[in-house]
């Protein structure tokens, strides 16, 4: 059972956080526009709305949200790079916006989207440079190198220009780059965007042992599901800035999941199973039915009474329709 | 210091390494340098001639070392913090930089000096031979020599210091280059790349002497030339280290008041 982490044990803390930014708004036509060059309208707008939460050291956390619900910006805001409007946060026990050294050789921050490696050269030029801005020393370098290249399947890519390696590589060699000072406090903002299945599974697993290994705290944001599923037993939910769940994901999960599908396996697709719920596809005799959720054990125990099944499946709906539901609701 | 200095020497085998990606931009970029100097000290050679071999106190000889010197001077002084930064800051890569436990100024520093050092050697070759060619007339005394090597150095750091904090403006508008433009046109004007000082009027000499353009490239252009004298010299070093004063608290605190509306904005 998810039990928050106490204050004075967690390693990130934040308390009635909120962040308004004042962006400049003109409307469409040439009336608009010569108005604009003398006077700006600014409109606020609440990226995120007094949200608090803690992390317990170790803890992986998955961060969710639809776009523009405040991820990014409560990341910034965690990681040192924007100053709050008003709340307070620490983490490892300091102020992230002071950017006090100390703290910033214990953090990182990987934005999928965004690259801090020099981009025209191969990634070791990038990964030397890290080790003596972090004062990594030479024998921990080489070995926490070595392990990265291992875990992360670098080898020829360090020497590659980053321009010239592919999306799945240079976000590998990111993290690699990122993760060389062994921080204890990992913040990930869409580190799998935009990869195939098979990257996205390496990344993944390698965020997994990284945090077995290190006890590192994991803060990560994703759209794709299978990372959260993977990865975060916990997961924290904003919605227009809001915060709106913070529990385990089985929690989420069941209090969104309304439906069920049952799968069941008839000799062909013949029988008219309307009465027993919605039939999304049938093929070769194999019928896939989605029922309410309170009623799947009686119209499970009635198919089994009325027709020839040979097999039968009941599932959960995909967790990614879960989300998405919850989000919907949580509009309304 | 020690993890300074090891930084430092990181970050120039990455400019290093950085700067020979791209070989033919480098030797375009190169000729761009020699070109501007080069189209003023023939327009000034030819009016020195037309005007019987002499303009003010300059000789047509005189010219071409004292554009052939500018060049070479406005190389080791010359940043361009101003769009680099600016680039920096749209493309998000600042936000590593301001997530590492290093000042950022050290890495432009560092690779500000490294591009300096693979290309004043390349451009020292150039400014010979064309002095050869264009027939320059210079004579150096020792302590001119003594005194142009941190005259050279206080010049690098001001200017540098001065357009860092001007490039801090693309903390507040992303579209810096009309900033930049008129500083390069105050620049042309008033450091002395246009023509010498003593020949522009009255009024734009006491404005260039009051600016610091003047002092990164006009005062070590006319020094090495013999054009001032040793207490003129040590005033000029004075003036130099007073703006160094002033650029320094200027750039850490537009730095700071920078960061902080960037943080409230992000990027």
């Amino acid at each position: 059972m998810f039990r928050p982490a106490a204050v004075e044990d967690s390693i990130v803390h934040i308390q009635s956080l909120s962040k308004i930014y004042f962006v400049n708004q003109q409307e469409a036509g040439a009336k608009a526009t010569v108005h604009g060059i003398f006077r700006r309208k600014k409109t606020p707008v609440q990226a995120v709305d007094e949200i608090s939460f803690n992390m317990a050291p170790g803890e992986i956390v998955g961060f969710l949200g639809p776009n523009g619900a405040g991820k990014t910006t409560t990341l910034k805001m965690l990681s040192g790079l924007l100053y709050p409007t008003s709340g307070t946060v620490t983490v490892l026990g300091h102020i992230p916006w002071k950017r006090e050294k100390t703290f910033l050789r214990q953090i990182t921050l990987v934005m999928g989207q965004r690259n801090q490696l020099v981009w025209d050269i191969p990634a070791i030029h990038s990964f030397e440079l890290n080790r003596v801005i972090y004062r990594i020393p030479p024998d921990d370098y080489q070995s926490i190198l070595k392990e990265l290249t291992d875990l992360l399947e670098l080898g020829p890519l360090l020497t590659k220009p980053v321009r010239n390696l592919s999306l799945g590589e240079r976000m590998k060699c990111e993290i690699a780059a990122a993760l060389l000072h062994r921080p204890q406090v990992v913040f990930l903002d869409e580190p799998t965007i935009g990869l195939d299945v098979t990257m996205q599974r390496r990344i993944r697993s390698f965020i997994a042992e990284y945090n077995k290994r290190f006890g590192a705290t994991v803060l990560m944001t994703s759209h794709y599901m299978a990372d959260v599923e993977a990865l975060c037993k916990r997961v924290v939910v904003i919605h227009h800035g809001r915060l709106l769940f913070d529990g385990e994901l089985a929690l989420l999960l069941q209090r969104f999941t309304s439906h069920k599908t049952i799968i069941i396996q008839l000799s062909e697709c013949q029988a008219d199973l309307k009465v027993y719920g919605e039939v999304l596809a049938c093929e070769d005799g194999r019928y896939t039915l989605r029922v309410p959720k309170a009623e799947t054990a009686r119209i499970t125990e009635r198919l089994l009474a009325d027709l020839p099944v040979v097999d039968l499946l009941v599932e959960d709906p995909p967790i990614e329709e879960v989300i998405d539901r919850a989000f919907t609701e949580w509009n309304k | 210091m020690k993890a300074l200095f090891q930084m430092y020497l990181q970050q120039f085998k990455t400019t290093f390494a950085s700067m020979f990606q791209y070989r033919a931009s480098l030797l375009i970029w190169m000729i761009g340098q020699v070109l501007e100097p080069l189209v003023f000290l023939v327009v000034w050679s030819t009016v020195s001639n037309g005007n019987g071999g002499s303009v003010g106190d300059y000789t047509t000889g005189a010219f071409v070392s004292y554009f052939l010197v500018l060049m070479l001077v406005n190389q080791f002084t010359y940043t361009w913090l101003m769009w680099d930064y600016e680039w920096r800051i749209r493309e998000g890569i600042l936000s590593f930089a301001l997530l590492k436990p290093v000042h950022p100024i050290h890495s432009f520093i560092a690779d500000n000096l490294m591009s300096k050092a693979i290309q004043l050697p390349v451009l020292t070759v150039i400014a010979v031979a064309l002095a050869f060619t264009f027939h320059a007339v210079l004579s150096v005394s020792l302590w001119v020599v003594l005194a142009f090597i941190p005259v050279l150095i206080l010049a690098f750091f001001v200017r540098f210091l001065l357009e860092w904090t001007l490039a801090q403006a693309a903390f507040w508008t992303t579209r810096v280059s009309s900033l930049n433009q008129l500083y390069f046109l105050l620049l042309l004007l008033f450091s002395g790349q246009i023509a010498p000082l003593s020949l522009l009027p009255h009024s734009i000499q006491i404005a260039a002497k009051i600016l610091p353009l003047y002092w990164t490239v006009g005062f070590p252009t006319e020094l090495l030339l013999g054009k001032i004298t040793p207490s003129a010299a040590l005033f000029g070093i004075g003036v130099q280290a007073v703006w160094l004063i002033i650029t320094f608290f200027l750039a850490g605190a537009v730095f700071k008041l920078g960061t902080k509306a960037y943080s409230a904005v992000g990027q």
